[in-house]
């Protein structure tokens, strides 16, 4: 079977000024279906440049990019807008949740521009955000919901259209501990139901909850490895 | 996403800055409110002119004197001294022409017991009732042979009768001082109502030999009224009444006519033509505020634009498309002009009735300049919007998540 995602000698360069900035400089990564992976790496090493290129958000310059075998490469920008809308699940550091907007409307908001009907829509929101613990809090808006609340939510829009592939850049960044635990549990059982997460992180204790890490370092994969001793997020055990 | 839903959210935005949305609205609101009153306006004065014109008389032609000349220098139509009693007798003599009346007016003082109301006086002759279709209210109109004998009476309107013997009081048969003449009053005019600039109810009208003897002196009138015998006959009596006349007049066949022959519709269509340049005209004025209205929206968009670049890519990054985003802004920038449009249209027609009713004017609100500021207000919306959703659709998703 192939990957989730197939990437072979991929580059990025910016371009500021008369200044290029290579970005990635050459990455190869494949990430199989059910797979758990952490990029990690310290600021400027082209994490999140690779998070941003895996979402569809932004075009590397040159190289293969196959997901779920569509190529990327070729894709034009409205194309790229049905392939983040259908294939991909997007949970940020800062939620990124609509404001004055309800939390089941924000749910909704994927299955919207894919032009499910209404009621159909209602229904699989609802569905999607009792999946991630928040069933009795469907109508609070972001400013009414906690931290955590408001990245569940995020979590539920991911999810609600089935998407291939989940990824998460920093999602525990703007959490406390107990909370960034409750999240990661969360992220831990949709694996678990067969879910390909990715998740873009600097804290090592967050990465180990995943199944595999790759460091990234000037623009390069510097380290891809299986997690030895993985952590399981447990609530109970953090209250005690 | 389809046209509802956009318009769903479209309207939540507009609803959720609410004093900027009425402010931008409100440039659109005074113009599509100043463009359906000045229409509004100048539509009821066209009708009114068009009732005052059409109330002179059926089929009729009115002759005036030609333009009097000093030197080289024109001293303005109706100047000129040509017009007599004898070339209203020799145009009653065509068969084409049904009623001939002469025409002098003049101001005139009137004296009742103690009661003085300054009016209008017009010398005319017994057909004067059926060339001008004006109808007696009480007693009746004077005959050939007063007009003959110059005699002293009088037939006034009945606001002549309200101000000097009171309303409803019977004037027939009393005296009143004519400039310090005594008339006796044999008749009532039917009220026509007023009509725009001159009121037919406010004049007296006497024997036009006695006008011209008592009052205008001279041996000329002003004017000649002439009913032509059917409206087919208008253009065969017009010829007829210009051929009388040059004879007449002892005209040379190469010189030009010391007369003009106007009829009816060609002063209705002279002041119809005038009123709709006016009104062409202020409605151009009031368009230019619709675009100054379209200029705010286009502002009060790109402000949007860039308050909700996060927004925008949050959008983006879960599958919205280009056309989705430009949809979402113009559908707003459109509704905000159409909004304002629908509540310039109730303004405007509310405006129009309420100068209407302070300045007595006549409005007459009709659908087409309320369908035409409808789609000129949708026209603004698309036109000042499509920039901003344009630039609102072309971001990057990358680059509006970032934004700050």
């Amino acid at each position: 079977m192939n990957p989730v995602i197939g990437i072979k000698n991929l580059k990025k360069i910016y371009r500021i000024g008369d200044q290029e900035i290579h970005a990635l400089r050459g990455v190869n990564l494949d990430i199989g279906k059910g797979d758990f992976v952490a990029i990690m790496g310290p600021s400027g090493s082209g994490k999140s440049t690779m998070m941003n290129v895996i979402g569809c958000l932004d075009k590397p310059t040159s190289g293969e990019f196959f997901l779920d075998d569509v190529p990327i490469m070729e894709a034009h920008d409205d194309e790229l807008a049905l392939i983040r809308n259908q294939k991909i699940g997007f949970v940020f550091q800062s939620f990124n949740l609509l404001p004055r907007t309800t939390a089941v409307e924000n749910v909704e908001l994927p299955l919207l521009y894919a032009g499910v009907p209404a009621k159909e829509r209602r229904e699989r929101a609802i569905a999607a955000l009792e999946s991630v613990g928040l069933g009795n809090r469907l109508n609070n808006k972001p400013n009414e919901l906690s931290g955590g609340q408001q990245q569940r939510v995020s979590i539920a829009r991911a999810l609600v259209n089935n998407p291939v592939i989940l990824l998460a850049d920093e999602p525990t960044g703007a959490l406390d501990t107990k909370t960034s635990i409750e999240i990661m549990q969360i992220f831990q059982q949709l694996n678990q139901s067969g879910k390909t997460i990715v998740l873009v992180t600097h804290e090592p204790d967050i990465a180990e909850y995943a199944k595999r890490n790759i460091h990234f370092r000037d623009g390069q994969v510097v380290a891809d490895e299986q997690v030895k001793e993985r952590r399981w997020a447990n609530v109970e055990e953090v209250k005690s | 996403m389809n046209f509802l839903e956009s318009f769903r959210v479209s309207l939540r935005s507009i609803k959720s800055n609410k004093l900027r949305s009425f402010l931008t609205m409100l440039g659109i609101i005074i113009g599509v409110a100043a463009v359906i009153s000045m229409v509004g306006i100048g539509q009821g004065a066209t009708a009114d002119v068009a009732e005052q014109i059409n109330s002179l008389g059926s089929n009729l032609l009115i002759v005036t004197p030609g333009q009097a000349k000093q030197g080289r220098i024109s001293l303005g139509a109706g100047s000129r001294d040509s017009l007599t009693l004898a070339d209203a007798d020799a145009l009653s003599q065509n068969s084409s022409i049904a009623g001939v009346t002469p025409s002098v007016t003049s101001r005139a003082q009137l004296v009742w017991e103690s009661n003085n109301y300054s009016t209008q006086l017009e010398g005319t002759s017994e057909t004067f009732p059926q060339v001008r279709s004006t109808n007696l209210q009480q007693g009746r109109f004077f005959n050939h042979f007063e007009v003959k004998t110059q005699a002293n009476v009088a037939v006034i309107g009945t606001e002549v009768v309200t101000n000097l013997f009171g309303e409803g009081a019977n004037p027939i048969g009393q005296t009143i001082q004519v400039n310090q003449i005594p008339f006796e009053v044999i008749g009532v005019l039917e009220s026509k109502g007023s009509s725009g600039m001159t009121n037919n109810d406010d004049r007296i009208i006497v024997p036009v030999t006695t006008a011209m003897s008592r009052f205008t002196g001279g041996n000329y009138v002003s004017t000649i009224y002439v009913s032509a015998a059917s409206a087919d006959m208008m253009d065969q009596a017009k010829f007829d009444a210009e051929t009388t006349l040059r004879t007449q007049h002892n005209l040379k066949p190469a010189a030009d006519n010391d007369f003009q022959i106007n009829s009816q519709s060609d002063i209705l269509s002279t002041a119809q033509s005038v009123s709709s340049v006016m009104t062409t005209l202020l409605s151009g004025i009031a368009s230019i505020s619709l675009i100054v209205g379209g200029i705010g929206i286009m502002n009060i968009m790109l402000v949007s634009v860039t308050e909700r670049t996060r927004e925008i890519g949050i959008r983006k990054a879960i599958g919205a498309t280009r056309w989705d985003i430009l949809r979402q802004f113009l559908i707003e920038s459109v509704t905000l002009s159409l909004l304002g449009g629908a509540i310039g249209i109730v303004l405007g027609i509310g405006a129009a009735y309420l100068i209407g009713k302070v300045a007595s004017m006549s409005i007459s609100i009709s659908m087409s300049p309320i369908v035409y500021s409808f789609l000129s207000s949708m026209a603004v919306g698309v036109i000042f919007g499509v920039y901003p959703a344009r630039k609102a659709a072309q971001l990057k998703p990358i680059d509006a998540l970032r934004y700050e």
